[in-house]
C-alpha cells in the first residue's frame, strides 16, 4: 500500500497546484500510515524534482525520455498506472487540472478505480471505503462522494488545499515506462503559453468584468488592476458572447470555475449562472454602480458605484499601498 | 469522417436553485426544468456543423431512464440523425461510459464527442473513460475542433496558453465553448424530431465504483461590507489588514 501523487509540470517547472497536490497526496498517506510517493513525467530538472520532498513527497520518480516530453494524455495514463502497479499505491492522487482531467478518468478505468474529480478536502477513511468532499451543481453545492473500489483516484481542485512545507530533498529514482505504440496516435503541432499572465484556474487573485464595462476598448483598466495584484483576468458570459474577451477568460456555470483568495467582479450584477462558477471563492469584492445588483448579497467588500470612476482611484490607491509595502 | 456520436446528458436548467431532500441525501427534482447539458450543445453544434451537406451523419447518445426522451427530442430537432438512449438510470461516470462503450464496441464511430462537464456533478470523466474503454485517444478539453477525412486537428486548453494536437480518428473529445455556437432548433427541425429514430436499448450490468452519498451547500456569507466609492483606498487597507488576501 502506498499513495501515488502525479507531479505536473508546465515547461520543466511545477506549479502551486502541484505542490498543493503533494501536500493533500502526504496528508492522504499519513491518513493511512504509508508513504508517499511523487511520479513526475517529462523534462524536469534533478533538483526541482528534489525539492518535491519538501512537500512530502519520499521519493520521487522521474520519467524522462523524448517521446513522453509532452504530454500526450493516454501514454502518460499507461505510464502512471504502470508506477501505481509497480509500487503498490492503491490511492492516486493528481491535480483537477486541464491535463489531470484527462488523466483521472483513463487511471480510473486502468486501476478499475473510482474517481473523485474536483475533490475541495481531505477523505474521510471508512474501512476499506473513503468519501470525499466534490463541487457539484457548478458550486452551487458539495456532494460527498463514496469511493467503493480496492484502487482510488483522486483529483483535487486547485486552491482548495494549502501547501505545506516541512520535509527534505527526496530520492529521485529513474522509473523505465515503456508506453506502448498505440498510445502515441495524437500528434502535437503546436504549444503556445502566454508566460506573461497568471492561469485563471490556478489564480490566487481574480479580477473580473462585465457589460458594465461598455466595451473592449476599456479592457485596460481591468488588466491594469489584475498586473499590479499578480491577478488572471476574467469575465462575464455576455461578454465573451459578445467577443469582447475569449471565451477561455469566461467564469461561471457554463465557463471556468474558480476557487481564488480574491474575486474582484467589476461590472457584473451576479446572475446566478455566474454566481454558481464563483462560489468557492475565499474573499469577494464586488464594484457596481446598481445597489440592487444581487452580487452585492454574495459579496465580503463592495463599493456601490460607477466603475469608470472608482477603477482609476483604486488603481491609484494599490499602487500606493505597493509603493509602501 | 462519416459516423459521428454524441454523448448528452439531461440537467438541471441553469437558473435552478439547488436543494435537497431525505436528510440531504437527495437532489430535490421537484419543480425542476431539465434541459440538454450546454456544453454536449455545443458538441452537438459541431458535430451538424461537420457532417453538414451529406458529409455524414450525428448520432445522440444517453444514459436515462424514459424521461429523458424530451431532452434527446431536442438533440434530434437541432439536427442529429437518430438517437439511443440506454434504458438505466445514470449512476456513476463509470457506469455511463461502460453502457457507452458497450454499444460503440457493437456499433463503431469515427468520433465521439462530449461535453467537456456536465453542469450538474462536474464530472469530465466519461470522455476519458471512453477513451481507455475503447483503446482510442481521448483529449478531455477542446475549444477548437477540425477534420478532414482522416485526421483531426483540435485545440485543447492548457494552463496559461494552448496546445494545438493532430489525431487521427478514431478519438474521443471532450468540447468547451469556443467549438460551435449552440443551434436553435426550428420548426422544421422541431416536427422532424417527432419522427426520427430513437432506439431504446438495454443496459448492461456493471458494477458502479462510486456512489454519492450525502450533499450540503455552502454556508451563506456575512453582510456586505460596504465601502464609500470615493475611497477605494480603504477597500485595499480592508483587504490588506482584515480580510488578508493582498
Amino acid at each position: 500500500m502506498s499513495v501515488l501523487i502525479y507531479a505536473e509540470n508546465a515547461a520543466g517547472k511545477f506549479k502551486k497546484s502541484t505542490f498543493e497536490a503533494v501536500s493533500y497526496a502526504k496528508a492522504i498517506a499519513a491518513q493511512n500510515n504509508t508513504n508517499l510517493i511523487a511520479i513526475s513525467i517529462g523534462d524536469v530538472a534533478n533538483e526541482e524534482l528534489a525539492a518535491l520532498g519538501k512537500y512530502g513527497a519520499e521519493k520521487v520518480l522521474n520519467v524522462s525520455n523524448e517521446k513522453l516530453k509532452n504530454f500526450i494524455n493516454q501514454a502518460y495514463a499507461s505510464v502512471i498506472a504502470e508506477a501505481a502497479k509497480a509500487n503498490g499505491a492503491d490511492i492516486v492522487v493528481l491535480s483537477n487540472s486541464f491535463s489531470g482531467r484527462g488523466l483521472a478518468p483513463r487511471l480510473g478505468v486502468k486501476l478499475q478505480a473510482g474517481v473523485a474529480d474536483g475533490a475541495v478536502a481531505l477523505p474521510e477513511q471508512n474501512g476499506g471505503k473513503l468519501t470525499v468532499k466534490k463541487t457539484a451543481f457548478s458550486g452551487k453545492a458539495f456532494a460527498t462522494v463514496e469511493l467503493t473500489s480496492a484502487n482510488k483516484v483522486i483529483a483535487l481542485t486547485p486552491n482548495s488545499y494549502k501547501v505545506v512545507e516541512g520535509g527534505s530533498a527526496a530520492p529521485v529514482e529513474v522509473f523505465n515506462a515503456e508506453a506502448k505504440a498505440s498510445d502515441f496516435k495524437e500528434m502535437i503541432k503546436d504549444i503556445v503559453r502566454s508566460t506573461d499572465k497568471v492561469s485563471l484556474p490556478d489564480a490566487e487573485i481574480v479580477v473580473s468584468a462585465g457589460r458594465g464595462m461598455k466595451g473592449p476598448e476599456n479592457w485596460g483598466m481591468i488588466e491594469e488592476l489584475a498586473n499590479l495584484l499578480g491577478a488572471a483576468t476574467a469575465c462575464s458570459k455576455p461578454v465573451s458572447d459578445a467577443g469582447w474577451r475569449p471565451h477561455e477568460e469566461h467564469v461561471g456555470q457554463t465557463g471556468i470555475a474558480v476557487s481564488p483568495n480574491l474575486y474582484i467582479a467589476i461590472g457584473i450584477s451576479g446572475a446566478i449562472q455566474h454566481l454558481a462558477g464563483i462560489s468557492s471563492s475565499k474573499v469577494i469584492v464586488v464594484i457596481n454602480k446598481d445597489a440592487e445588483a444581487p452580487f452585492f448579497k454574495v459579496a465580503d467588500y463592495g463599493i456601490v458605484g460607477d466603475a469608470f470612476e472608482v477603477l482609476p482611484k483604486l488603481i491609484a490607491a494599490v499602487k500606493e499601498y505597493k509603493a509602501s509595502a | 469522417m462519416s459516423k459521428i456520436l454524441v454523448c448528452i446528458s439531461n440537467v438541471p436548467d441553469t437558473t435552478t436553485k439547488i436543494t435537497f431532500t431525505d436528510n440531504n441525501t437527495q437532489f430535490n427534482t421537484n419543480g425542476v426544468q431539465f434541459i440538454l447539458n450546454p456544453y454536449d450543445e455545443i458538441a452537438l453544434a459541431r458535430a451538424i456543423e461537420l457532417t453538414d451537406g451529406g458529409k455524414g451523419s450525428v448520432t445522440v447518445i444517453n444514459v436515462g431512464e424514459a424521461n429523458t426522451e424530451a431532452t434527446i427530442r431536442k438533440a434530434l430537432a437541432i439536427g442529429a440523425a437518430d438517437a439511443v438512449r440506454i434504458n438505466a438510470r445514470p449512476q456513476d461516470a463509470w457506469y455511463v461510459a461502460y453502457q457507452i462503450a458497450e454499444y460503440v464496441k457493437a456499433n463503431p464511430f469515427d468520433l465521439i464527442l462530449t461535453g467537456r462537464e456536465s453542469i450538474d456533478y462536474n464530472g469530465s470523466k466519461v470522455a476519458g473513460m471512453l477513451g481507455e474503454l475503447l483503446d482510442i485517444p481521448s483529449v478531455s478539453i477542446i475549444k477548437k475542433l477540425d477534420a478532414t477525412d482522416s485526421e483531426a486537428t483540435v485545440e485543447r486548453e492548457i494552463e496559461g496558453g494552448k496546445e494545438v494536437l493532430t489525431i487521427p480518428f478514431p478519438f474521443v473529445a471532450g468540447c468547451a465553448e469556443g467549438v460551435a455556437e449552440p443551434k436553435i432548433p426550428n420548426m422544421r427541425g422541431i416536427m422532424s424530431a417527432r419522427t426520427k429514430p430513437l432506439t431504446v436499448v438495454e443496459a448492461v450490468e456493471v458494477q458502479t465504483l462510486s456512489q454519492i452519498i450525502s450533499y450540503e451547500t455552502p454556508p451563506p456569507r456575512g453582510q456586505v461590507n460596504l465601502v464609500p466609492a470615493e475611497d477605494p483606498a480603504k477597500l485595499v487597507d480592508l483587504l490588506h489588514t482584515q480580510a488578508r488576501v493582498i
